[in-house]
């Protein structure tokens, strides 16, 4: 359980968000400029605002009421910064273990070992942090801020100085941190696909307010929230099981709540919960059923809500089954469709719309 | 070549204005001697006895804004502008056996005038601007978010100075020290005015040099001194490379 409320003017920028949020992961949104930054300095203590509360699982770390501030080194919040920030005289070793030491006299967590296999960083203990990959400091910086037994873990855009590949490289270790480590986590990130895959609860941040807060699946339906190129991102969080393998045309069969979905071979077994993104921009509507389609996913639903935009795109959301999907179209088909609340439609995905950025795995 | 002098009783050996004509005795009088181990020790204590006030006052230049800040600057590079004999009378002012602190310290058994104490802490203070300018200059190429980071991971302000800030500045410290140190070795204008020239008390290397060269006969120990400052200059300098070369490999630069 995470509290925070701040009021903090620099110069001309007033950041003023207040949110609580209960559950793993948290993530705080918005493009850079947002005030996310400042948010994750004033929860970790490197920013003393001008108004603000902080209270992690029950402590008050911050009151600037009640005149209330622990300092930085007190504050047991493992912070993972965008720019690894390893120390450079230290080995890889001594740099896991340097929280640690700072931590010996309070019991609990994960050994070194434990850190260094879910991490995958067993092989560079006794290197230098000169000598490793970005996406190698990456992990060696979360090993340190969880090997520090840290109450919270605060991670401010872990992946956003890697590339694509190292991102795909670092994003499932995360994912098993949350599942694995138990230490709460603040995710911070301008990246609708990341967030999605980790997050329970999101905040988005616009300018220095807080312009949504709520559970993921929820948020992520919204596409006005986020910034411009990622307005497409946006789209239903479905959670779904793993129901069979194909081998030979390299398909797994996923079911659950909207009906059943085609994708791509996961590799994962039988019976394995994951989160699947169905982004917006993949999802077509249709009236009658298709005849000979290539497009594998044929959903059934009633629409329920159209919600035209500024632009030339029209949101269309579909109830299928138990679950509801979001589509976007452009207004001119929502218009020649007479796509209107209550008439049935069918909701259809192409099965390569699905790929590693849009299914993670997730241990419920 | 004899000097051309033509007065009866010309003797080149020791005739001041004569080159030297025999090969050069290398080994040094016990005066020599006494001198070159004065100036050791000397600059040996003053370096080390301006390390640590060397290290708070570049922290403090480097790391905080306070009032004063520029008067402390500015007193820390004076020795650096001032004639280097004004720095040995305001010295003498200051500590000598009658001066302003050197009356009070002498009843406590503290005495700098004519010791060789005097000598070290004169090259101290001649010292100190380099050494506080070389150290100050680490602390700032010091990144301050890896501060951050220990201070998250638990480090108290004071265990980040020992275990992040000190070590990651520890090149240009031991620059400053061996900065310091070539200097004291070199000191001759604040430490003759203030300690004067006594031979095996306050008569370092460069006031042997010097005395060696207004006496007739003296060539040969000046040159001799000589080429020992050179050696140890050298030498100074060579491993002040050195151990900048091993930090900044060992941080993987």
């Amino acid at each position: 359980m995470i509290e925070v409320a701040v009021r903090h003017a620099r110069g001309a920028f007033v950041l003023d968000a207040a949110f609580t949020a209960e559950g793993r992961v948290t993530a705080l949104f918005g493009r850079s400029g947002s005030g996310k930054s400042t948010l994750v300095e004033v929860i970790a203590g490197l920013v003393r605002p001008q108004h603000g509360r902080v209270v992690v699982d029950g402590v008050t770390l911050l009151d600037t009421g009640a005149g209330v501030r622990v300092p930085v080194h007190r504050r047991q919040i493992g912070t993972v910064f965008q720019d690894a920030r390893l120390m450079p005289h230290l080995s890889v070793r001594q740099n896991l273990l340097f929280g640690r030491f700072f931590a010996r006299h309070r019991p609990g967590g994960p050994s070194l070992e434990a850190v260094a296999d879910l991490l995958g960083i067993a092989a560079l203990l006794e290197r230098r942090p000169a000598g490793l990959s970005g996406g190698e400091r990456q992990r060696v910086a979360i090993g340190r801020a969880l090997l520090a037994r840290p109450r919270l873990l605060l991670m401010d855009e872990p992946l956003s100085a890697l590339d694509e590949g190292r991102k795909a490289e670092i994003l499932p270790y995360v994912a098993r941190l949350r599942d694995e480590a138990r230490v709460p986590i603040v995710y911070v990130s301008h990246a609708v696909a990341e967030v999605a895959r980790l997050a329970d609860t999101v905040v988005v941040l616009e300018e220095g307010r807080m312009t949504a807060c709520g559970p993921a699946a929820e948020i992520l339906r919204r596409g006005g929230l986020f910034p411009g190129r990622e307005t497409g991102e946006a789209g239903a969080l479905l959670q779904l099981r793993v129901a069979a393998h194909d081998d030979v045309f390299g398909l797994t069969r996923l079911d659950g709540a909207p009906g059943r979905l085609t994708v791509p071979r996961l590799a994962l077994p039988v019976g394995a919960s994951v989160r699947v993104r169905v982004r917006a921009r993949d999802v077509l509507v249709a009236r009658e059923t298709p005849r000979a389609l290539s497009a594998r996913n044929v959903l059934p639903g009633l629409v329920t809500a159209i919600t035209p935009g500024d632009g030339p795109h029209a949101r269309v959301e579909i109830a299928c089954g138990d679950a509801s999907l979001v589509a976007q179209v452009t207004r001119l088909a929502a218009h020649e469709l007479a796509l209107a609340p209550g008439l049935p439609v069918l909701a259809i995905v192409k099965s390569v719309a699905f790929d590693e950025e849009t299914i993670g795995v997730v241990e419920i | 070549m004899p000097c051309g002098a033509w007065t009866p009783g010309h003797d080149p050996p020791s005739c001041r204005f004569c080159p030297p004509q025999r090969a050069l005795p290398l080994f040094l009088t016990p005066d020599e001697w006494s001198a070159l181990r004065l100036s050791l020790l000397v600059a040996g204590v003053a370096t080390l006895a301006s390390l640590l006030p060397g290290l708070a006052v570049a922290y403090l230049l480097a790391r905080r804004d306070f009032r004063g800040r520029a008067l402390v600057d500015g007193l820390v590079h004076l020795p650096l502008i001032l004639p280097p004999v004004v720095t040995g009378y305001l010295l003498l002012l200051a500590f000598g056996r009658r001066g302003l602190f050197g009356a009070a310290l002498a009843e406590i058994g503290i005495v700098f005038s004519f010791r060789w104490t005097g000598a070290a802490l004169a090259c101290a203070v001649m010292g100190f601007p380099l050494m506080v300018r070389a150290m100050r200059l680490s602390f700032e190429a010091v990144d301050r978010k890896l501060e951050q980071a220990a201070g998250t991971l638990g480090a108290s302000p004071a265990a980040v100075f020992l275990v992040v800030t000190l070590p990651l500045a520890l090149p240009g410290i031991l620059a400053g020290a061996v900065l310091a140190f070539a200097k004291a070795m070199g000191e001759f204008g604040a430490t003759i005015t203030f300690v004067s020239n006594i031979p095996g008390e306050t008569q370092t290397l460069p006031s042997a040099i010097y005395t060696l060269t207004q006496v007739p006969g003296g060539e040969a120990g000046a040159l001799r001194l000589a080429l020992i400052s050179v050696a140890l200059s050298m030498a100074a300098l060579l491993a002040s490379e050195w151990l900048a070369r091993r930090a900044r490999r060992r941080l993987g630069a």
